[in-house]
């Protein structure tokens, strides 16, 4: 399969569920919104590492917030809603409320719900005040510039985790590019996130490792330093440079949106591949084919 | 199909029509409505008596003609909609759960008394004690909405637990009297006293006002919950302006003589 000069691997993405939730942080201007934003979505890349994955999904336009302000959304992935609740927790009270001016809405309405305002709110020290408005309650917690609004509760739903692409390139600049462009397309599909810098990732993984405490490390197939070493290398001998694209969303159809348009707006000259990281299929519950995308575009 | 109650006889004294709730009459035929007790003064009548009948019930009542004499419409309602298309009597909603009233007129005194869910819409004036506790009660509204689209008189909210109270006009003295919790917005201007021995709870105005000794000012700030509430009042028609959304309100806070965690907004131009 090819996209004009760039062949397309007959392979697939292996996603995982996940479970996810919208988070709706507005504030005076947009300037401290996107602050509280990337605060929030800071290290987290990988449940791995960081026990979860965020990033911004868009900036919101004072329509479409509840309070009128401007706004941004945000999705958090974790590896079950247990875990995903904590993680609401530690970093809306660490990273937004902290943030001048803002206030926090839940931006779904998830198959569950996790308390976030509810134990929040004892930041206040029993000067929070409850409100409740067309069944929702919220909670108004005391703040040195004011009040800190936060939703007493925050929706969650079942999520995919882990769709990718692989971007084999000729060399760093072309790959590079390619990346940013089909990072930039990507950032176009509602109910997803790219939670790696800037929505790259050079550090691949396989599973496991040769040292015991690790569960994951460099995907040695996939790099370019060790095609001379490396078992079973995958690279052509005109590839120099690869890099990921990690893509989480809030559903499979959005995960595949994704990535349709970042496998499109990557190939590209100098892109001599475009694969997808798999484990043969036997671990994640998703399996993202590409050449189902091409398919479905075609038709 | 909705059932139509058109009042052909205008009693000569109140009516307690504890009776004419949307979720009471589901199902009922035309003779077995007009059947329905009620009571004239001191005497015991029937619906027919003064309403004529027609349609049935499917969770829609509509009440037509000067009803400012019937007292009780929609007591305890859980569910569906009764509209009365002119004037209500006193004591609407009493104790109502669930569903919605909506009045295209006045309504009389005790609107929404003890209601714990549900939304009663008066687009007109509203008598003494919207949403009040009744006398010796513990405690007023625990829940649900009453949005008045004209002005209210003395006692709004006294005693209220929870819930909103909306008033597109002024409100009469001692608004927010004794009040636990919850919200009342007035966009016109306070009477005398506002949320005099209020415990907890907040009371807005979109004017100033003179406030009793026992608040205290806090500070001037663009509280952001009120947003919420003024956006979802200017859906319900109520001449909210983005000023009033995105403007700033002084805080005093009160009643100190009580907890002092009740606190008035005034708005700031």
């Amino acid at each position: 399969m090819k996209i004009g000069d760039t062949e397309i691997d007959d392979t697939f993405a292996e996603a995982f569920k996940m479970w996810g939730a919208r988070i709706l942080i507005t504030a005076e201007n947009p300037d401290w919104a996107l602050a509280a934003a990337r605060s929030m979505t800071g290290f987290a890349t990988s449940v791995i590492g960081c026990k979860c994955e965020a990033g911004i999904e868009r900036e919101l336009d004072t329509r479409e917030t509840p309070d009128l302000r401007p706004g941004v959304s945000v999705l958090l992935f974790a590896t079950d809603a247990e875990g995903l609740g904590k993680r609401l927790v530690e970093r809306i009270g660490q990273c937004v409320m902290t943030c001048p001016t803002t206030a926090c809405f839940s931006g779904l309405q998830g198959e569950k719900s996790l308390a976030v305002g509810g134990l929040l709110r004892f930041f206040g020290d029993g000067f929070q005040i409850s409100k409740r408005l067309q069944g929702r309650r919220l909670w108004r917690i005391p703040v040195m510039d004011g009040e800190f609004l936060v939703d007493e509760k925050f929706g969650a739903q079942k999520a995919v985790g882990g769709g990718n692409l692989l971007l084999l390139g000729e060399d760093l600049p072309a790959t590079l590019a390619a990346a940013r462009s089909a990072v930039q397309a990507m950032r176009g599909v509602r109910g997803v996130i790219l939670p790696f810098p800037d929505g790259v990732v050079r550090s691949g993984s396989k599973v496991g490792s040769r040292y015991k405490a690790l569960i994951a490390s460099t995907n040695d197939a996939y790099c370019p330093t060790l095609r001379a070493v490396a078992t079973q290398t995958r690279l052509d001998p005109d590839v120099n440079c690869v890099l990921e694209i990690v893509i989480d969303g809030l559903d499979e159809s959005a995960v595949r949106e994704a990535m349709n348009v970042g496998l499109r707006a990557a190939a590209r000259p100098g892109i001599r591949r475009i694969s997808a990281g798999n484990y043969g299929g036997n671990l994640g519950q998703y399996h993202i084919h590409l050449r189902d995308l091409i398919k479905a575009d075609a038709a | 199909m909705s059932l139509r109650l058109q009042l052909r006889t205008r009693p000569e004294v109140p009516v307690e029509a504890d009776a004419l709730a949307p979720d009471r009459l589901q199902g009922l035929k035309t003779p077995e409505v007009e059947s329905l007790p009620l009571i004239h003064g001191n005497e015991n009548c029937v619906v027919g008596d003064f309403f004529a009948a027609d349609g049935e019930c499917n969770g829609e009542l509509h009440l037509e003609g000067d009803l400012s004499r019937i007292k009780h419409l929609g007591s305890g309602m859980k569910s569906g909609t009764l509209h009365i298309h002119g004037d209500a009597g006193a004591h609407l909603g009493v104790g109502m759960s669930g569903g919605q009233v909506i009045v295209d007129g006045n309504a009389g005194d005790w609107v929404g008394p003890e209601m714990s869910g549900g939304r009663i819409c008066v687009k007109g004036n509203a008598g003494h004690m919207v949403g009040a506790a009744y006398r010796g009660s513990p405690m007023g509204m625990t829940g649900g909405e009453i949005i008045i689209g004209g002005c209210a008189r003395n006692e709004l909210g006294h005693g209220m637990r929870n819930g909103l109270i909306a008033v597109g006009g002024d409100s009469g003295d001692f608004t927010g009297v004794n009040m636990l919790a919850g919200t009342i917005i007035v966009l016109g201007r306070l009477g005398l006293r506002p949320g005099a021995s209020m415990k907890r709870g907040t009371i807005v105005t979109l004017h100033d006002s003179e406030l009793l000794p026992t608040f205290s000012y806090a500070c001037c700030f663009r509280p952001p919950f009120l947003g919420l509430y003024l956006l979802h009042l200017r859906q319900l028609d109520l001449a909210v302006a983005d000023a009033h959304i995105s403007g700033r309100y002084a805080r005093w806070c009160g009643d100190s003589i009580e907890l002092n965690r009740g606190e008035i907004l005034l708005y700031k131009t």
